[in-house]
């Protein structure tokens, strides 16, 4: 009796948010949780990006201009702290949040109020670390893995730095076991997992990278407190301890981190590439293989970021090989997502541009990263401003090229508006063109004897550095085109159809759904004929 | 249309002529052989991934540019091929395989530090080397260079390009004999460096507490330059390594100079100075070895490094200060084996009578041998 006044009484509600800031406060919404995610993530790559600006504008030209080379190193590191645990990351699990459930025919995360928490730590978390800037001493300026001895060497702002570290562990972690959940519980009948999207896919992988490194991490930096405050010696040699234990320790994290930053990337494109090329995705069982094999083999490479510290030989061979396997399952994914290409019938929409410049310039990424896998070139490699250009290579026309990609892509899903096409092309080619202006000189003064993380330079390194300085800031300025693209599209603009993109509907459940969708995803299952075999 | 061609070819030449001149954009081929391996290895792995890369991007542009739909294309409806995809597996593989056989031989190679004619041991010190010649028993510091060190203080409104190898100088250098196989032994007193000189064709990190090693076989005399490649603190990017390649003859005379060099600074500890000489001996040792934390006004980096200026233990007792500066004091490292009894003295003098300070105490090179 009860029940069914209950029931009754639900009917007449349209189940939608409530109003007001205590909505965003509160909300175990995926969707609302998502936007937050999202934004922060969006907050974050700006503060991050002016940092990075700060170290380009020191770097124009040789000599010391404009800071002191203590903060150059708190803004080397505090922009890389930034931009993978407050822009990249939460931004793709902001991704997660908002296109799982839709894409399973869920109608909502399993543990929606652990999500709404592990989205509240954040903004704390970032509060923390920010505040060391105000410091006595200032931020942490040790880099952003934090070796030790270095990192004891500063004030009291470490604490600050390891609490936010386990903050944002701690709010990965959650996130990671809300998506495996998720997933694994919540699916509409007859999405057998050999069904999921890629993009879930990859996530899915990811949530098992997080949670097998992150308290690995936490362990390192707690050891790193302890030996501050506690008198411990873990990485301590004086007292028996071993600088080089945290170098593992790290990179057993840092290096299945990288891929926590890329896969879901590669998840995103394997839905972007097929819409546009009208054609399904090539390969989807090997794509999955290739992607559970990156995973893997990401646990067994880490130390071919310390070729340089003096391994026993047989070390030193067993990284290199086990390194240059992963070139491997990752050149399948290129070759797949070629084929894909191949024989469509392809139209070039924004999102469409930003996946096949990721392909391109990821791939340039790669073939570097292969380059540095090769221990006695690494030795000359290592730690120069060609490392640099790698990993940015990778992180910002691989991640967040992909991160554009896809927010172009569901953004009219989301707001059920269309977004300005013409301004979001001109945000991909003054993108496109000033991120390779910016890093692509690097390859040659890192490869020419420049260090990284340097604050002033020999002058023979002037003209590149002017150049690769010249390009952050066109970069850096053109990401308030896609500010203003996001806001204007939120605002209102052309309606989208349900399908947005011209046959959409052929490549997820996710188009199926009304543009905007429903407040409540999949309050019934999807109908089983919706869900694809291949994608 | 011949015009043209030469036009072009011109053009590509003046590039690439200019390019050659003024811009390093390449690993430097170097001076030993591994060097020379590491350069041969770079190249090989590079051609192979341009000639990926050509494939790929062939395909890619080939696919972008004809099965558009704007040019009446019609989907293909193909999603895999079995075959396809074991074949571009299993080419890869193959790849590696011939990448993975030189590498091996040179790393096999330059592991081998065995049978090498003399042993150098490497110290990194925030931010300085110090170079112990273990078979001559010299022994010595080598710092960034006083001019690089003035032009690149925040500020100095010195042109870095009027400056002599601007941050790649230091005021002694280490030399070296040429064709003689040379072990590196690595180490570090305070944090993590990385010594590395790009014509040599290795980096490896000086780690405190630990010793890692590598050799050298330098083929040709001559100046090479390189920089710490382990960030190290605030003055990471101002340790420079210069290393002098001097023929058998050359070096011995070297050695013979700098061992009278050394021989004269020991006595100078044996000297009573003046104030005024141990203030001018001290502004100097200060602006090498102190300056880099404390700040040339002696102000310091609150939270981080004390000042000088107004500090308790500047102005406080002299017994206090030696220890300091002598035994070290948390960050602060030991200067008792980096300088001699009288730049010890001089320093401790000019800190005591600079940046306001004006306490008119002197400290002699004798009070520092009793307190070391």
């Amino acid at each position: 009796m009860t029940a069914a006044t209950h029931d009754a009484h639900h009917e007449h509600h349209d189940h939608g948010p409530a109003k007001g800031f205590m909505r965003w406060v509160t909300t175990t919404n995926h969707k609302d949780i998502g936007t937050l995610y999202l934004v922060t993530a969006l907050i974050m790559f700006f503060v991050g990006g002016a940092m990075a600006l700060i170290i380009r504008l020191e770097l124009f030209e040789p000599g010391m201009q404009w800071v002191d080379p203590l903060f150059f190193n708190q803004m080397t590191t505090l922009h890389a702290l930034i931009m993978v645990f407050g822009a990249v990351m939460p931004a793709f699990v902001g991704l997660a949040n908002w296109m799982i459930p839709m894409m399973i025919g869920a109608p909502d995360m399993a543990l929606p109020r652990m999500n709404n928490w592990s989205f509240w730590i954040l903004p704390f978390a970032f509060a923390l670390l920010a505040s060391t800037l105000f410091m006595e001493g200032g931020a942490p300026a040790a880099g952003w893995t934090l070796y030790p001895p270095l990192v004891l060497q500063g004030g009291n702002h470490l604490p600050f730095a390891i609490f936010s570290v386990h903050l944002l562990g701690m709010s990965s972690i959650m996130g990671a076991i809300n998506i495996i959940v998720t997933v694994f519980n919540m699916r509409a009948p007859g999405m057998t997992l050999m069904k999921l999207p890629m993009f879930v896919w990859t996530w899915v992988i990811t949530a098992f990278l997080l949670i097998a490194v992150m308290p690995v991490f936490a362990g390192a930096v707690t050891m790193l407190l302890t030996d501050k405050y506690f008198g411990t010696s873990f990485f301590n040699a004086a007292g028996g301890g071993d600088p080089v234990l945290y170098q593992h320790l790290f990179w057993f994290f840092g290096h299945p981190e990288v891929y926590i930053m890329i896969l879901p990337s590669f998840g995103v494109i394997s839905q972007i590439i097929p819409t546009f090329a009208r054609k399904p995705l090539f390969g989807y069982s090997s794509m999955v293989y290739a992607t559970a094999s990156i995973g893997l083999l990401s646990f067994i490479v880490w130390a071919h970021h310390q070729y340089t510290v003096g391994m026993p030989l047989a070390g030193e061979l067993y990284f290199t090989y086990a390194t240059m396997l992963i070139a491997v399952p990752t050149g399948v994914k290129v070759f797949n997502w070629i084929s894909t290409m191949w024989k469509g019938a392809m139209t070039f929409e924004t999102p469409m541009l930003f996946a096949i410049a990721f392909v391109v310039l990821f791939t340039m990424g790669g073939f570097t990263g292969l380059m540095m896998s090769i221990s006695p070139a690494d030795l000359q490699y290592h730690d120069t401003y060609f490392i640099v250009a790698h990993f940015h290579y990778v992180l910002v026309p691989g991640a967040v090229f992909a991160l554009f990609a896809g927010t172009y892509y569901w953004l009219p899903k989301w707001t059920g508006h269309k977004y300005d096409e013409r301004l979001g092309q001109l945000h991909f080619w003054l993108s496109t063109i000033s991120v390779n202006v910016l890093f692509f000189p690097q390859h040659f003064v890192g490869l020419a004897g420049m260090p990284r993380r340097i604050p002033d330079y020999a002058v023979q390194f002037a003209e590149f550095n002017a150049m690769s300085s010249a390009g952050a800031f066109v970069f850096g300025f053109s990401q308030l085109i896609f500010v203003y693209v996001v806001i204007k599209a939120i605002k209102g603009g052309e309606k989208a159809s349900s399908e947005v993109w011209e046959g959409a509907e052929n490549h997820g459940l996710e188009w199926h759904l009304p543009s905007p969708p429903p407040y409540h995803t999949w309050t019934e299952a999807p109908a089983p004929e919706l869900i694809l075999d291949k994608h | 249309m011949k015009k043209t061609k030469q036009l072009l070819a011109g053009l590509a030449l003046m590039i690439w002529g200019e390019a050659q001149a003024d811009y390093a954009v390449n690993m430097p081929v170097g001076v030993t052989e591994t060097s020379r391996d590491i350069h041969d290895l770079h190249m090989l792995i590079l051609w192979i991934c341009v000639a990926i890369g050509v494939i790929v991007y062939g395909l890619m542009v080939y696919s972008i540019v004809h099965h558009r739909k704007s040019k009446g294309a019609v989907p293909a409806k193909f999603h895999e091929n079995t075959r396809l995809e074991i074949v571009w597996t299993l080419i890869p593989f193959l790849i590696l395989f011939a990448m993975a056989v030189p590498a091996t031989q040179v790393m096999i190679k330059a592991y081998d530090t065995g049978a090498a004619d003399m042993t150098i041991k490497v110290t990194g010190y925030q931010w300085k080397w110090r170079y112990t010649y273990l078979d001559e028993g010299i022994d010595f510091f080598s710092t960034l260079d006083t001019k690089s060190n003035e032009a690149r203080q925040l500020g100095s409104r010195i042109d870095p390009t009027t400056v002599d190898n601007y941050l790649l100088n230091v005021d002694d250098p280490l030399v070296i004999p040429v064709g003689k196989k040379i072990r590196i032994l690595l180490t570090a007193a305070d944090v993590l460096h990385a010594w590395w000189v790009p014509e040599f064709g290795w980096k490896k990190d000086a780690i405190p507490g630990f010793i890692t090693d590598g050799w050298i076989k330098v083929e040709k005399p001559g100046t090479y330059r390189g920089q710490c490649a382990e960030l190290c603190g605030r003055d990471h990017g101002f340790m420079p390594i210069v290393v002098i390649a001097k023929t058998d003859e050359e070096y011995k005379q070297w050695v013979a100079e700098h061992k009278s060099k050394q021989e004269s600074e020991q006595a100078e500890s044996g000297k009573t100075f003046t104030l005024d000489e141990l203030v001018a001996k001290g502004e100097q040792v200060y602006s090498t070895n102190c300056a880099a934390c404390h700040l040339p006004n002696g102000e310091g980096i609150p939270g981080t490094f004390p000042a000088i200026k107004g500090s308790p233990v500047a102005l406080g007792p002299i017994a206090e200060h030696v220890s300091v500066v002598v035994k070290g004091k948390k960050s602060m490292p030991a200067f008792e084996d980096q300088l001699s009894a009288a730049d010890l003295a001089a320093v401790i003098t000019y800190q005591r009578n600079a940046f306001g300070n004006k306490k008119g105490d002197l400290v002699q090179p004798s009070e520092i041998q009793a307190q070391k």
